[in-house]
């Protein structure tokens, strides 16, 4: 089942490198628009919350790979890791915002507010859990670390939860954009819980539908 | 906006202005959309004239002003600091005259104590009021005590920047008390009401450990989700301009206001 031409081969690992520029280009801009005065009202604010966004869009965009492939046969896999790479470089950047442009590296404030406010203490949790999968997102690592590795990946479940969950509590009222990205995660989610059962399910229909002649079978 | 005339009155914060582009571009304005940029965006179908503001309850004389009544107060520009919940804040050039005297007009009874306001319901105009998401129960309630409405620093803003308000400002006319969190400052008024018993909040309805009735501006006091000891001044040339300043009690007019609230505890009665 081909939804979408196939890229040719060489052309995979530009394909990657134009994902990590295109994904930069979001902090980018606004990072000019707010250096510059550019950006309206609390431009500081404006950023850091621009910067959370794009930070969630990259978790639901690296969660979706999977489920892409399950349903469509399309296989993604190679943008995965450039996926979850920008999503953290975006929480890195959320953060370093809060940091020192907002806080202006009043580190009481700073500390207060991590321990005291929730949905700060959550987003916090989702950076830290974050580093050892940016840190082991590599070939090495995975060879290295072997079926370990697929566990210790599943921190990104968690990980989407909480940045969902940090969005939708720091609104004054949550509206449908929170709603949405709760809703994108939960189902994204959801579909771990029920994927082995679609896939066994999948394999025996397949099975059932093309059952190979034994004429060809020998012939192979 | 049309230009509006207005003498210069006595209450000048001596602080740089927050640009014209920022007042009116950046605002919180539920009935327009959540978004910052919402009012703004959304707001140019919306028709602030013509108008009247029905003024009623316990009252000797309640009647209807018309805008062009509104108008006819002795209008003076107020250069004032605006400190939103949300920690940041702008300093802006109100025009407006001072709600005591509307309330003179129509003569309080003894009984009242407080003072409810509401905005306008137009679901055509105003498309937050309309749709599947609402993010308020409208109309949008504002309330204050009785003193705290007459107090000297208290307006009804008719204007700001030598025009008359934006719709995305609160026109035609709106309430500003600065030493309160801009949430206090309910936007296209439509009733103002005198009452026995404290009025009903908006904001404190919605999130009533969030958002107090008085809401005045204390640093000592945090919001639940965020500090209220520093703010971010709005619209300083961006990311390296703006400065986080200590927030000041009661937004720097301590000296005209705290006596209003003489022996009370502000952080229960926040």
């Amino acid at each position: 089942m081909a939804l979408v031409p196939t890229l040719p081969k060489h052309l995979h690992g530009p394909s990657i490198w134009a994902l990590y520029a295109l994904g930069f280009v979001p902090a980018a801009s606004a990072f000019y628009l707010g250096a510059t005065g550019q950006l309206p009202g609390n431009a500081i604010k404006e950023f850091e919350h621009l910067l959370g966004l794009w930070a969630l869009r990259f978790l639901i965009a690296t969660l979706t790979i999977t489920p892409v492939r399950d349903l469509f046969g399309v296989n993604w896999i190679r943008y995965r890791r450039a996926l979850g790479l920008l999503a953290f470089y975006y929480v890195l950047m959320h953060f370093l915002a809060y940091m020192l442009l907002d806080q202006m590296l009043r580190f009481p404030a700073i500390l207060a507010d991590i321990a005291r406010r929730p949905f700060i203490t959550i987003g916090m949790a989702a950076l830290v859990l974050l580093i050892p999968l940016a840190l082991t997102s590599n070939n090495w690592s995975i060879r290295r670390l072997g079926p370990r590795w697929n566990k210790l990946h599943k921190l990104v479940y968690v990980i989407a939860a909480a940045g969902a969950l940090h969005f939708a509590m720091s609104v004054k009222v949550v509206g449908p954009e929170p709603m949405l990205y709760i809703a994108l995660v939960t189902l994204l989610l959801s579909w771990r819980t029920v994927r082995t059962r679609f896939l066994r399910w999948k394999r025996q229909r397949s099975a059932i539908a093309r059952p190979i002649p034994a004429t060809e079978k020998a012939a192979g | 906006a049309a230009a509006l005339k207005a003498s210069t009155g006595a209450y000048k914060v001596d602080e740089p202005l927050t640009p014209e582009k920022d007042v009116t571009s950046y605002n919180n304005f539920y009935e327009f959309g959540t978004g910052k940029g919402d009012p703004a965006a959304n707001s140019a179908s919306f028709k602030p004239e013509p108008w009247k503001v029905k003024v009623n309850g316990l009252v000797s004389k309640p009647r209807e002003f018309g805008l062009e009544e509104l108008l006819a107060f002795p209008l003076e520009e107020r250069v004032y600091r605006m400190r939103c919940v949300e920690a940041w804040s702008m300093v802006i050039p109100w025009i407006g005259f001072p709600l005591a005297a509307l309330l003179d007009e129509v003569e309080p009874l003894g009984s009242a104590k407080y003072v409810a306001f509401e905005t306008v319901i137009r679901p055509d105009e105003m498309p937050g009021q309309s749709g599947y998401f609402q993010p308020l129960e409208w109309p949008y309630r504002e309330g204050l005590r009785l003193d705290e409405a007459r107090h000297p620093l208290t307006i009804l803003s008719v204007g700001v920047y030598g025009k008359t308000l934006p719709n995305q400002n609160g026109a035609p006319v709106r309430l500003v008390v600065p030493w309160k969190y801009g949430f206090k400052g309910i936007k296209s008024i439509v009733r103002i009401s005198l009452t026995e018993t404290p009025p009903p909040c908006t904001w404190n309805l919605t999130a009533p450990d969030e958002y107090g009735f008085y809401a005045n501006v204390n640093p000592a006091v945090d919001h639940p989700r965020w500090s209220q000891a520093t703010e971010i001044r709005v619209g300083e040339g961006g990311f390296f301009g703006s400065n986080r300043r200590d927030t000041l009690p009661f937004n720097g007019y301590a000296e005209e206001v705290a006596s209003l609230y003489a022996g009370m505890d502000l952080r229960a009665n926040f």
